[in-house]
């Protein structure tokens, strides 16, 4: 076969001819979002052409995934939508994580990167473009060879035939690349899907994650590479003054130490891991504290009560008065006034954070990470490193774990590696490392929330009045993303899950920003991680206010003919039924709901505890439904329901962030210890039957785990949880 | 230098006896399918067979296993087809992954233990062993398929 043709070319001319170097049909999007493709490998950026998927002779299709994989199955699912376009068997795709490359945008945020659930939602036609495309050229290519018309060439699992005529995709990838791609190709009806929907299809990564094979960041080992760990101020904006490297010098492979470039810290450098955490132990720091927060958890509560007790910065409804409703709420005959409080939480991924950062032969440095945004990694180390951003070069691998935290504004540890590079003279790979103590103490947590309801019930025993003041440090206020997310000072991470709330409600709602250098996060579902169990366990108090069963009394609050609130009716009756609710609850045990829309899907679930006799209480099951439109993958969404669940209940059962003169308490799993096998309710999912465009499930399994747990509680030994964790409360589990 | 059997082969490491198994077996020897989670035995991602038990190399001296049969994910099953593997993949119990290895050789040496564990067994043996994506519905289901597995070859 002659791989030294060339015929890459797009409807729009982007595409300039590519030197080739191997012999696959690479098919991808060009700079300007056309379908283009080529043969060879040819260095994507030369071409400004960003392949999506790759045909190589033999047949085997690799699909360049641009979200990464933190266990929430991109690696799967968009290769699943590649193979049904593409027609080709499940065993012959394999996967590739995309570099960093502007083009590679994920087209929810304008920029590279994952997050908020939608590496599904945007990616759902892209791929399947790509895949479709491959198929129209591969299909065309084969008819011109056979001499018959397209319409009677097949492809299936790999394979083209016409007749007599058979032969293998890779077969026509040299011709096929000659052909121009289809301005529009044609997408596979949903009645023909065969993967797309398909259950239990094997995922990408499962194999190599059972063996020891599967690569994180924190295995990369390249060529003379120093191991660094980093002495941080104790406290949040403490600046370095001077330290003492002492008895860390004596330590068998100790290499150096040096003030980070910012004075955020030290860096210890060393030939192992192992021997730079040692070191570290021995280096003695002076620090600044004079513009660190020294303030403990009980001060910061009480600021956030004092803000709540004030007037609300922003009326974030605009539709009624919030002093007005109050005083409705109060006024009527049945009403309720509730505080909620949240404490911060940790993301704390099983793989601490980490880091390599190597020199590379052109003067510039690669990156190898689990890398959740490189639209900010990306020009956070290019400016560190004082490179053009075409010299920083980002290997992406699998994440152990994120939940929100690879990912953040300032690109905290890649920012902290590039420091440490620089610092050691910049010609060396180092590799940071993050011990579980400075995961815990790193900052970077889901903010500390405080919510005030007054909730009154008319005669119709439904909401009569309900004014809210949420009081919350902003997580995008001053930072990059601001402006696609504070709209008129009101940051929506804040009080998103209220502010939009499909429920009928006449609700009067205030935002107060709560203040401090303590860096704040997206934690998974971010703001809803909150609004969904203050919403929830509202509703249920005031279901039992107006003396009507929660089911019932949710749905008077929903009108079915809107397609937003049907779906969320949808999925509220769907656990009922599946649970076999009928609102009575049974002596020792108790049964709650919630139900909440995060991210355009709807989950509802039915919770099962039970009280032993020294009245600590087992979860014993959740009956989980779900709306997330097409369900692609639907192993992969009861996975990711299982996961938001378990994550979710652990947190407000028992972990908690907490500063005590300013210093985190919590130093490692055994004070913020993680849900257990032995807590993990059985998990049942029902997925809704959809044909709406695929939204994300990565988080909208957290937000009811928390408040059906709470509704549960109540119904079982009469204890309504408003102030989390739920062991701080008083509650135990068995 | 300590002289072990790692994965069945004889091997010396020239470190610090007083070195965590664990970063001797990563950074050292360069097996990175242990992982390191804590640092101090409390989530079990780095649990590796020393002489056939279970144990959380973070906290295992090199000093302590001189002499011994060390055993990582790597080595479990030379065509990774331990029935624990087996059922892993079969049953599509990882997310992340970050965990598994360590789930994984803590499940095997559990079936090596109890043969036909309850669920009580599971979660005794288990609990040890923390998962953030939490794939614990599909870990006891997967250990309950591996032991029925294992029981039907014997009986065949």
């Amino acid at each position: 076969m002659d791989s030294s043709n060339t015929a890459s070319m797009s409807r729009r001319g982007f595409l300039k001819s590519a030197a080739v170097l191997g012999g696959s049909m690479v098919i991808g999007f060009n700079a300007g979002g056309a379908l283009a493709i080529t043969t060879g490998s040819a260095p994507a950026d030369s071409v400004g052409f960003n392949p999506f998927v790759k045909i190589a002779p033999d047949g085997t299709v690799t699909v360049v995934v641009k979200h990464f994989e933190m266990g929430q199955g991109t690696s799967t699912g968009l290769t699943t939508l590649v193979a049904e376009e593409l027609n080709v068997a499940w065993d012959q795709v394999a996967v590739e994580f995309s570099p960093s490359n502007k083009n590679y945008i994920n087209l929810a945020f304008g920029g590279q990167g994952t997050g908020g659930s939608t590496a599904m939602a945007n990616s759902y036609l892209q791929y399947r473009q790509a895949g479709a495309a491959a198929r129209d050229m591969l299909v065309r290519a084969a008819a011109a060879e056979w001499n018959v018309d397209a319409t009677e060439v097949v492809l299936k699992d790999g394979q083209l035939a016409s007749g007599n005529n058979k032969g293998s995709i890779g077969d026509f990838i040299q011709q096929a690349a000659k052909l121009e791609p289809a301005a529009e190709p044609v997408l596979k009806d949903a009645a023909s899907f065969t993967l797309i929907g398909k259950d239990k299809l094997p995922r990408k990564d499962s194999m190599a994650k059972t063996t020891g094979k599967a690569m994180f960041a924190m295995d990369v080992k390249v060529p003379n590479m120093v191991y660094v760990t980093i002495l941080r101020s104790p406290l949040f904006g403490g600046t370095l003054k001077s330290f003492e490297i002492g008895a860390a010098a004596e330590v068998n492979g100790f290499v150096d130490a040096k003030a980070l470039p910012d004075n955020s810290g030290v860096a210890i450098y060393a030939d192992s891991t192992w021997a730079s955490i040692k070191a570290r132990r021995s280096v003695t720091a002076e620090w600044d504290n004079s513009a660190a927060d020294s303030r403990g958890a009980a001060e910061m509560l009480s600021e956030y009560t004092e803000k709540l007790n004030g007037k609300p910065t922003y009326d974030v409804t605009g539709k009624a008065d919030l002093v007005e409703m109050e005083t409705a709420a109060k006024a009527a005959s049945r009403s309720l006034s509730v505080d909620f409080h949240f404490p911060l939480l940790a993301h704390a991924p099983m793989e601490p954070l980490n880091c390599v950062i190597e020199p590379t032969e052109d003067g510039g440095v690669r990156v190898h990470d689990g890398c959740q945004f490189p639209m900010i990694t990306h020009p956070t180390v290019a400016a560190i490193t004082q490179l053009p951003e075409d010299k920083v070069e980002i290997i992406t691998y699998y994440a152990g774990g994120s939940f929100g935290r690879r990912a953040n504004t300032k690109s905290d540890y890649h920012a902290q590696a590039a420091m440490a590079f620089v610092a050691l003279g910049g010609k060396k790979a180092i590799k940071l490392v993050w011990t579980r103590e400075d995961d815990l103490a790193g900052g970077f947590y889901r903010p500390m929330f405080a919510q005030r309801a007054h909730i009154g019930i008319g005669d119709d025993d439904k909401v009569s009045a309900w004014s809210q003041h949420t009081v919350a440090q902003s997580i995008f206020k001053g930072g990059p993303m601001e402006s696609f997310v504070v709209h008129d000072g009101i940051d929506h991470a804040s009080v998103e899950g209220i502010a939009d709330t499909a429920y009928q409600l006449p609700m009067a709602l205030g935002l107060t920003d709560y203040e401090s250098p303590m860096p704040v996060l997206w934690w998974r579902s971010v703001g809803h991680s909150q609004s969904g169990y203050t919403m929830e366990v509202l509703m249920d108090m005031a279901a039992e206010a107006a003396g009507k069963d929660p089911v019932e009394f949710r749905l008077s609050h929903l009108d079915q003919t809107d397609e937003n609130q049907g779906r969320l009716a949808g999925v509220l009756q769907l656990a009922a039924d599946k649970a076999g609710w009928d609102g009575k609850q049974v002596a020792g045990k108790g049964r709650g709901i919630a139900v909440h829309k995060s991210f355009d899907t709807y989950v509802a679930q039915v919770m099962d505890v039970s009280v032993n006799a020294e009245g600590a209480i087992s979860i014993d099951k959740v009956v989980c439904a779900v709306d997330c439109g097409v369900a692609v993958n639907p192993d992969v969404i009861r996975a990711q329901m299982e996961g938001a669940i378990g994550y979710g209940l652990g947190a407000v059962m028992r972990n908690q962030i907490t500063m005590k003169d300013g210093v985190v308490e919590q130093g490692n799993f055994p004070q913020y210890e993680p849900l257990r096998i032995t807590d993990m309710p059985v998990v049942e999912v029902h997925i809704v039957a959809s044909d709406k465009a695929p939204s994300g499930v990565g988080e909208p399994g957290l937000p009811p785990a928390g408040p059906a747990l709470a509704n549960a509680i109540y119904a079982a030994i009469g204890t309504r949880v408003t102030s989390l964790p739920m062991t701080s409360a008083g509650i135990k589990f068995a | 230098m300590i002289h072990l059997k790692l994965n069945g082969q004889d091997i010396s490491i020239d470190a610090d006896p007083a070195t965590p198994l664990l970063w001797a077996i990563r950074d050292e020897v360069g097996l990175t399918g242990t992982k390191f989670g804590c640092g101090i035995g409390m989530c079990g991602a780095c649990t590796v067979h020393v002489g056939g038990r279970a144990t959380r190399s973070c906290i295992t001296p090199l000093s302590a296993v001189e002499g011994t049969e060390v055993t990582t994910i790597e080595g479990l099953h030379s065509e990774n087809q331990h029935p624990i593997q087996i059922a892993w993949n079969d049953l599509r119990v990882p997310q992340c992954g970050y965990c598994q290895s360590g789930q994984i050789m803590q499940a095997a040496a559990l079936l090596k233990d109890i043969p036909d564990p309850s669920d009580d067994d599971i979660d005794a043996v288990m609990t040890g062993n923390l998962c953030r994506c939490m794939t614990y519905p599909r870990i006891r289901s997967a250990v309950r398929q591996a032991a029925a597995a294992t029981q039907e070859s014997i009986s065949e």
